[in-house]
């Protein structure tokens, strides 16, 4: 199997999906004659021409409702935001367009159409480009929310995205593009909506997405190494939750700790702990916990950063902690 | 720069054509229709027959009827929430339209929608949108997608005067005349955004050349009048399917009710007599008799169509009032493409 970057998982699942429907178009800042602010939409102009790689203007709820209004009529956009810091500008195209079409039309007109872009913070970028959002876009009903950990992952639920008739929010991890991994070659598609075991384990349950997967593999190698034996769930999709997955891993290990990028409050973490507490109640040895984000506006200078953000130091004690280790 | 941006009357017009006595009438029959429909919409308001925000659109009849008139089955169309009276003058049936105000499953989005957001994805009508200006990039996107399958359609977009003031705005017609869309935006000027007299909001009055900062096409329209109306909208609509490009319409018209049916006709925000005064022009009333003084109808043939008009919004009523409630299962239908797992 091809070892690929992750930014060239999602180019491969980008032009598989152009070259096999001829309705899906490329949108954003930067996606053609730069070939990508990220080189995720590298080669594709040349490819597919300026008709489907579209350069847009810095107008991020323009472009977005563009992507909306060409969704409603039959065409599949790919709407690239930069970050999804500055699609902030477009959340109403999102929120009160795309997600409540097909609703309040009562079924009639549907928004097909992927938002994709990095989320969650990279290195130094300080306050305005450090969010991770995805608890925001999953509070809303209509939409799907996917984050992808792995380069094969990113390929295979991107190509799901694309083929799904909602509109997705797809959250690509920022420091996760220059990461490798085996991706399968042609048709490899990865449902919507089913979380995935990325390590198998007994003791304690790590549920985490994007980013805080590879984290939270790094706490469990260490917690290895000491005699505890966590599994590692892998959400992938936000929204739809794959809730039986977590509750199938609790109730093997008893124990659980939530990670995530993003900040403490009505965060993904919250929402995972209200399905363990209801529907795994008496599987429990203790409460779960959870690690994430500082509660702060991401700081710049480097040691501040670093203290605000999930780690395998914080995730190791909160294990210890659920475990009741020293 | 003008002082005022009331609808004005142009000099004279000439004859009408007579082989265009049929759509001429039909016209004007439409026009009633949405004129004793939002009557009666504000009636079974007043009875709690017709629940949330109701804006009525009466006074402005001639915009949706004379713009409409000149499109194709195949349009897309594109509304803000003051759009009863662009869905009836687009073919969807008053039962359909004031069932969906009372809520009931027969409505034209199945009583989901409301007031607000009237559907018929058949006739290219594709809604009501009620987040000021936020549909002016839709139809953009519309009329991109139109470019893309390069076809002869035209997507139209009907926002008031309040919407140019709104980043939305400006961004999709950047867009649109930087990527030549065949798309028409139709700002319907009835000069109040709520209670805001235009000339309290915008630092320029007339709205037409805004459409300068993007070297786009642009015109001012006397909305009072349905053969005005109509002929520069198929000057907009030439332009968008044979040059493929943008076009601003400024229409200049008045709403004689209040913002929605909770707001007074006329408030503390204008005058008993500016309504009056504006309300010598109304749409209908200078239609009908157009078409009186040129012989195409007499006064007794508009007192019939204006009966027989009233005889179908009466029917759309009792329609409505007696369509059942949608199914409470309802509630967790159409979220999705498919249904998620339910809580």
């Amino acid at each position: 199997m091809p070892t690929l970057t992750y930014r060239d998982a999602l180019n491969q699942a980008l032009r598989e999906e152009m070259q096999r429907d001829d309705t899906v178009f490329l949108m954003g800042e930067e996606v053609g004659v730069y070939q990508g602010a990220y080189k995720v939409s590298r080669g594709l102009l040349d490819e597919f021409g300026p008709m489907r790689v579209v350069d847009t203007p810095i107008t991020e709820l323009g472009f977005a409702g563009v992507g909306v209004g060409a969704a409603m009529v039959g065409l599949r956009p790919v709407i690239e935001f930069m970050t999804w810091n500055f699609a902030l500008l477009a959340v109403d195209q999102l929120v009160n367009s795309a997600a409540k079409m097909r609703y309040m039309s009562n079924g009639q007109v549907g928004v097909p159409a992927v938002f994709r872009g990095p989320g969650g913070a990279a290195l130094q970028l300080a306050a305005q480009h450090s969010q991770a959002f995805e608890s925001w876009y999953a509070h809303i009903p209509g939409l799907k929310v996917v984050t992808p950990a792995t380069p094969a992952d990113a390929k295979g639920l991107l190509k799901s995205a694309i083929r799904d008739d909602n509109p997705v929010v797809f959250i690509e991890g920022e420091m996760l593009y220059n990461t490798k991994g085996e991706v399968p070659d042609g048709e490899h598609v990865v449902p919507l909506g089913r979380a995935d075991i990325k390590r198998e384990g007994a003791d304690v349950t790590l549920v985490c997405h994007s980013k805080t997967v590879s984290v939270a593999l790094k706490a469990a190698e260490q917690l290895a190494s000491n005699g505890v034996n966590p599994e590692v769930v892998d959400l992938r999709t936000i929204r739809p939750l794959d809730v039986d997955a977590i509750l199938n891993s609790v109730a093997k290990t008893h124990r659980c700790v939530v990670v995530e990028e993003g900040w403490p409050f009505a965060g993904i973490g919250a929402q995972v702990v209200d399905h363990i507490q209801r529907e795994a109640f008496d599987e429990l040895d203790a409460p779960v916990l959870r690690v994430t984000g500082a509660d702060v506006p991401m700081p710049y200078n480097k040691q501040l950063e670093r203290a605000a953000k999930a780690d395998p130091e914080k995730i190791v004690a909160a294990v210890n902690q659920v475990l009741y280790r020293e | 720069m003008a002082e005022s941006t009331a609808a004005r009357p142009k000099a004279k017009p000439k004859g009408l054509d007579p082989a265009r006595a049929e759509q001429y009438r039909q016209w004007l029959r439409q026009m009633l229709l949405i004129r004793r429909f939002e009557e009666k919409a504000g009636e079974a308001y007043s009875l709690g027959k017709i629940g949330g925000f109701c804006h009525l659109y009466i006074g402005q009849e001639a915009v949706a009827v004379g713009s409409l008139g000149a499109l194709d089955p195949d349009d897309y169309i594109t509304c803000s929430y003051r759009e009863h009276g662009h869905a009836l003058a687009r073919g969807i049936s008053a039962r359909a339209v004031m069932a969906e105000l009372f809520g009931k499953a027969t409505g034209c989005s199945g009583g989901k929608g409301g007031s607000m957001h009237l559907f018929d994805a058949s006739l290219g009508f594709l809604g009501g949108h009620a987040i000021v200006g936020a549909h002016i990039p839709i139809a953009t996107g519309m009329a991109f997608a139109i470019k893309y399958r390069n076809t002869s359609q035209v997507a139209v977009c009907y926002f008031g005067e309040a919407a140019v003031n709104n980043g939305a705005f400006h961004e999709a017609l950047n867009m649109a005349a930087l990527w030549k869309l065949p798309v028409i935006y139709l700002c319907e000027n009835n000069r109040y955004g709520m209670g805001t007299a235009l000339e309290r909001a915008s630092a320029l009055y007339d709205i037409s050349e805004r459409a300068c900062s993007y070297d786009m096409a642009n015109e001012v329209v006397d909305g009072q009048e349905v053969l005005t109306m109509n002929a520069a909208m198929e000057r907009a609509v030439q332009r968008a399917r044979t040059e493929k490009l943008p076009t601003l319409l400024e229409v200049r018209t008045y709403r004689f009710m209040g913002h929605s049916m909770s707001d007074p006709i006329h408030g503390h925000y204008r005058t008993r007599e500016e309504v009056e005064d504006q309300r010598k022009r109304d749409p209908i009333a200078v239609w009908s008799q157009r078409l009186i003084a040129d012989g195409l109808m007499d006064e007794a043939a508009v007192r019939s169509m204006d009966k027989d008009v009233m005889e179908e919004v009466e029917d759309a009523y009792q329609y409505a009032d007696e369509s059942p409630e949608p199914e409470l299962d309802q509630l967790y239908t159409d979220v999705y493409a498919e249904e998620e797992r339910k809580e």
